[in-house]
């Protein structure tokens, strides 16, 4: 990961410098290694720039904001990234003409929190061997299996090909586990429906409303949040006597469904480790199954299901059932 | 708020498009075909008026079932409006399931403005497969029932 | 603050015998928002209406509820009563406490409670209303009549009176439609050519009217007063503006195999034919599936012999596109396929016909030159048996479960006619019912029975057979408890008449619904008989109901009168219930512009303020409010909510739920 680190540098410093582009959108250091953040880079500052397996962030939302400011932008994709760019271009969000898009190699980034809670603490960098990762700490070096550190969002990854890019940057093939994708959701179907509400409301129930999920997710781009807004009945209410967290979950997973790449950035970002994906991904696998597959993002042109219709669709009766 | 009582009232509210649905509800009425007034009509000019957001809405305020009626598919007063309304729904109402609201708590009819006699006894039919539910478990978090 | 007023009304005893009412007023009198409320005996009557507008002067109202029957039956009634007393009409709610309670419950205190429920949901949604005021759009002057029938005929001749362009879509070589094929018409026997080929004459004289023949409605966009209308011309291989109809090239065309559709396939036709005499326009047309030339390039010789240069094989076909105010649909009617009736031997014998065949073999036009001759070997023939209702009121599935109401007429005066010009002929009729209401025709069908002698026999059929040339009809005769079997030489079966199957495509493209019969829908089976519940868009003839000649002609003019009434408007006042963007929420995303089925959505690059002096460029949808039918998929699709339907608001839907689960 350090060549691919070097190389991406490289060629920011390069475009940077060459005035191909005016800013960059990478990685960044924190104050620890597992603290990186996305930022904005320029041809002064380049300080800080990183990319290891912590760099989970999709970076593509902050195209949204930052291609507003004007001039062209260097913008660091990884392949599930780019869905998520190619929807927000099919929604006019960000102006493909502003964007040079690299794709750059991943072959899944790791969570901090499953590495310290298989003991290994004091972390100060890692580093990807083939399928172990080895861990610099300050007790030592140790070593365990990438797939045991993976994140979430990264043990069902669902694809490695670049829906876009204008170059990439790769070296080793890329592992993907695609076939897994949808075993978490599975596993709820076959739950019985007292299970089910149980599950979802214990998990719900933890929710804190910070709304970290909604300003991470690159579907959720309104320029103004339904939740926000007073006027539509049902804006977030300090004193909610019931319900607010699942209607809000609902609604937000509804209102991105079928503009909803799977990125995984609602669950990442989650200080209550609410898997939040898993509603999203339902839509995606009833989509699939009821309307055919689709991969949102993976082509600018295509139509998002929940806004297209045949007039020989199933009705609800007979793929949720309902009729005694 | 009310004294807590034994037996529970169930609540239905039924979304009929003004064309289809809403007149085959008026039919039903001049006919005199009866229906549980547990049901409950909010009219909506086409079906796919329905916001998801009124369905859950329904639930959190302690409906006990909800129900969409629409004009038949290839009838709808707006063409293509009956078109989307199955689709939201079928994935709206597939989602409810999934967060453990029994699936027979949610439908949806196509009933036609000619329909009076199916109105009721669809109204019907599903208000004996909501009594039979009983009362639903309300779409609330722990965290605010303390 | 809102002041609303409550009314509810007793519907004489139709409300009030079920519903609380006193107790309904004083419910809601204690609601939120309410200033007034008060119960009457009936609320839509000069009197009601009187007390609303003095309730609305007297308490100063903001929005008035009125707890009444379907806001289908009266909404626009107090719509105008509260404009009349200065209110803004749409400040006005319906509790329909009739239809949806009084009419369905039988226990008074279940009743009253809904009722109650359902007026305070009127009050939560009104206490959000908002005073709406309709746009304003032009009225193309311009009418387009589908369907070039009798009723086509009429509707068009009588909005031309009244100086309005017309355009008559017809789909065949020639208007006329299924009445050019009579022969007679009930209950006065005139000739149906007589009186029928003068009103088409007329049609193709008037100034006024446009004649597409051989033509269909390709695509509909557009909305009352301004329909955008695409018509296909379909190739007849023959310029209309260069034939003079003189039949040579019929003379001259060696392919003579093409049946004679205006003659029920009876006889036969060259490729190049003019569909009968009096067609209009009188123009030749070819059959591309029989001319030689077409099929093999073989031939030319209708060409050579034209001797105004008017057949042109390379003509394909052309569209025109228009403009209309008004679309009247008067698409017709057909008698329906027999193949589900092998018991009555149609497919087998020649000698079994259906009515308007008979029609055609007695049309002195007609392939037997009017002598009744039967089809088999051409003979006269001595006993004709009728049976009625073949495929009507048949509730098998087999045929159609509705009467078609014109078969009893013309049996009855096919039987007349057999009789008069052939009395030595015996004629025998099986019926279910005899259903002759209307000016006349009882009498009419009486003659046939008294002074005709023709033999009434109530019972079905049960199988036509074929032994020894001799057709053997067997049935019941009810009234005698008896089977019997009456040898004939030609039988004759009154078949159901359906809507022309054109007619769901014209329903498609026209946005209008059809009934499980195929027969386009109302907008008021009572009150609004000849109107389509799309405004502008109206119906006349059979493709709304089975019915003859006069009714037809009746509906046809009625649909005039209405299409006149709207052409003679200068603007239109909208439906103010459409969406409206609230550009400060929106995203530009795209999605409400995919579900809307009108084009009403458009996108726009606009610049907001956002703050410290700098602005933004942001792309917003922008609804036309002209187009806008009002549905509401959009509001569902903005994941923003920055679209919103007037009249229907999803916060006041949200208030409509939360005041229905108020336990």
């Amino acid at each position: 990961m350090q060549k691919i680190e070097e190389l991406m540098y490289k060629r920011a410093s390069e475009m940077l410098e060459s005035g191909e582009v005016d800013r960059v959108i990478a990685w960044k250091k924190g104050e620890t290694c597992y603290d990186v953040s996305p930022a904005t880079f320029t041809k002064d500052n380049l300080e800080g720039f990183v990319y290891d397996a912590f760099c989970g962030a999709n970076l593509s939302k902050y195209l949204v904001e930052e291609s507003k400011k004007g001039g062209k932008i260097l913008v660091f994709l990884k392949p599930c990234d780019t869905y998520s760019f190619n929807q927000l271009l099919s929604e006019h969000r960000i102006k493909r003409e502003n964007v040079y898009v690299i794709g750059i190699e991943c072959q899944g980034k790791i969570d901090a929190n499953k590495l310290q809670k298989k003991g290994i603490d004091g972390i100060l960098s890692v580093e990807e061997k083939g399928d172990k990762l080895t861990v610099k700490t300050l007790y030592g070096d140790k070593e365990i299996a990438f797939e045991e550190a993976l994140s979430v969002k990264c043990e069902t990854c669902k694809s490695k090909e670049f829906a876009v890019s204008d170059e990439t940057i790769v070296l080793n093939e890329m592992r993907d586990n695609r076939e897994k994708r949808f075993e978490a959701v599975e596993r709820l179907e076959k739950m019985t429906e007292e299970e089910r509400y149980a599950f979802w409301q214990a998990e719900l129930s933890k929710c804190i409303r910070c709304n970290a999920c909604r300003n991470v997710c690159p579907a959720c781009t309104c320029t103004h949040c339904v939740f926000d807004n007073d006027k539509s009945g049902i804006a977030g209410k300090a004193n909610a006597d019931s319900f607010e967290e699942k209607l809000f979950h609902i609604i937000r997973s509804y209102h991105v469904a079928g503009r909803c790449t799977d990125c995984g950035e609602c669950s990442r970002v989650c200080p209550q480790n609410i898997p939040l994906h898993l509603i999203n991904r339902k839509y995606i696998k009833d989509m699939n199954e009821f309307y055919g597959e689709y991969q949102a993002g993976a082509a600018v042109t295509a139509l998002n299901p929940i806004v297209d219709f045949t007039k020989e669709d199933v009705e609800a009766a007979t793929v949720v059932g309902g009729k005694k | 708020m009310q004294e807590i009582t034994t037996t529970h009232k169930p609540l239905i509210v039924a979304f009929c498009c003004n064309w289809c649905s809403y007149a085959g509800a008026d039919l039903a009425g001049s006919s005199r075909l009866s229906y549980p007034a547990e049901v409950k009509i909010i009219r909506v000019p086409c079906s796919c008026r329905v916001n998801p957001i009124f369905v859950l809405k329904a639930f959190q305020r302690g409906a006990d079932g909800v129900i969409l009626c629409g004009c038949h598919p290839g009838d709808c007063h707006y063409s293509t409006g009956n078109y989307h309304t199955r689709r939201r729904m079928a994935l709206m109402f597939s989602m409810l399931n999934y967060f453990g609201i029994e699936k027979e708590r949610t439908r949806i009819e196509w009933v036609s403005a000619a329909e009076g006699a199916k109105f009721s006894q669809v109204m019907n039919d599903f208000a004996k497969t909501i009594n039979e539910l009983g009362e639903n478990r309300r779409l609330e978090d722990l965290r605010c029932k303390k | 603050m809102q002041r609303i007023g409550v009314f509810i009304c007793h519907c004489g005893s139709n409300i009030a015998a079920t519903v609380d009412v006193e107790r309904v007023t004083e419910a809601l009198a204690k609601e939120p928002g309410v200033v007034y409320a008060v119960n009457y005996q009936y609320m839509c009557s000069e009197n009601g209406q009187q007390l609303i507008k003095n309730a609305i002067a007297e308490h100063r109202l903001t929005g008035i509820v009125v707890c009444s029957c379907s806001p289908r039956m009266h909404e626009a009634t107090f719509r105008k009563t509260a404009e009349a007393a200065g209110l803004n009409a749409y400040m006005v709610e319906i509790a329909n406490i009739r239809e949806q309670c009084s009419w369905i419950h039988k226990d008074i205190e279940e009743a009253t409670e809904k009722a109650i429920v359902l007026a305070r949901t009127a009050v939560a949604k009104i206490l959000l209303d908002k005073p709406l005021t309709a746009g304003e759009t032009g009225v193309t002057k311009r009418a387009l009549v589908i369907g070039g029938g009798i009723a086509g005929i009429q509707a068009a001749l009588d909005i031309a009176d009244a100086g309005y362009e017309v355009d008559i879509v017809e789909k065949r070589p020639t208007i006329g439609g299924r009445m050019a094929q009579l022969d007679k018409t009930f209950p006065t026997l005139d000739c149906s050519a007589c009186i029928l080929t003068p009103k088409m004459v007329d049609c193709a004289q008037s100034d006024k009217i446009n004649i597409f023949s051989y033509s269909e409605v390709e695509e509909v966009k557009g909305f009352v007063g301004n329909f955008d209308v695409k018509i296909r011309k379909k190739a007849r291989h023959v310029d209309e503006t260069k034939c003079t109809g003189c039949g040579v090239c019929m003379a001259s065309c060696p392919s003579k195999k093409g049946l004679n559709e205006f003659n029920m396939n009876l006889n036969n036709r060259p490729a190049i034919y003019i569909p009968f005499a009096q067609a209009i326009p009188n123009v030749a047309i070819i059959d591309p599936e029989q001319c030689l030339k077409l099929k093999s390039d073989k031939c030319g010789l209708c060409q050579r012999k034209c001797g105004v240069g008017a057949i042109d094989y390379k003509q394909e076909d052309s569209f025109v596109e228009r403009k209309y105010g008004a679309i009247v649909v008067a698409t017709g009617f057909r008698p329906i396929k027999l193949d589900n009736f092998n018991e009555f031997g149609y497919a087998d014998n020649k000698d079994v016909v259906t009515s308007l065949e008979l029609e055609r073999l007695m049309n002195a036009a007609g392939p037997t030159k009017g002598t009744l001759l039967r089809p088999s070997d051409g003979k006269h023939p001595k006993v004709i048996t009728f049976i009625q209702c073949v495929g009507s009121r048949d509730v098998s599935g087999c045929g159609k479960p509705y009467c078609s109401k014109i078969c009893c007429m013309y049996t009855a005066k096919h039987a007349m006619l057999i009789r008069e010009k052939y009395p030595d002929t015996e004629v025998h009729v099986f019926y279910i019912d005899i259903r002759t209401p209307g000016k006349n025709y009882d009498e009419f069908y009486r003659r046939a029975v008294e002074q005709y002698g023709v033999d009434y026999i109530k019972g079905m059929v049960g199988k036509v057979y074929n032994e020894n040339g001799k057709l053997m009809v067997q049935g019941s005769d009810l009234l005698d408890n008896k089977q019997i079997v009456i040898p004939s030489d030609l039988v004759v079966l009154a078949t159901a008449i359906e809507p022309d199957p054109s007619v769901r495509d014209i329903a498609t493209k026209l946005t209008i619904s059809i009934d499980t019969n195929d027969f386009l829908t109302e907008a008021h089976a009572k009150l609004r008989p000849v109107e389509s519940p799309t405004a502008g868009v109206f119906l006349a003839g059979v493709c709304q109901g089975p019915k003859d000649v006069p009714e037809t002609v009746s509906q046809a003019s009625a649909c005039a009168s209405k299409v006149i009434g709207l052409l003679a408007k200068d603007k239109l006042k909208g439906n103010p219930c459409v969406s409206h963007v609230d550009e400060n929420m929106c995203t530009g995303c795209s999605q409400c512009e995919q579900v809307c089925p009108y084009g009403a959505i458009t996108y726009i690059d606009k610049e907001f303020r956002i703050g410290g002096g700098k602005t933004e460029t942001r792309r917003v949808a922008s609804v036309n409010p002209a187009v806008c039918q009002g549905c509401g998929a959009c509001t569902v699709t903005c994941p923003s909510g920055a679209m919103d339907l007037y009249g229907f608001s999803s916060a006041q839907i949200l208030k409509e739920v939360e005041a229905i689960c108020k336990r």
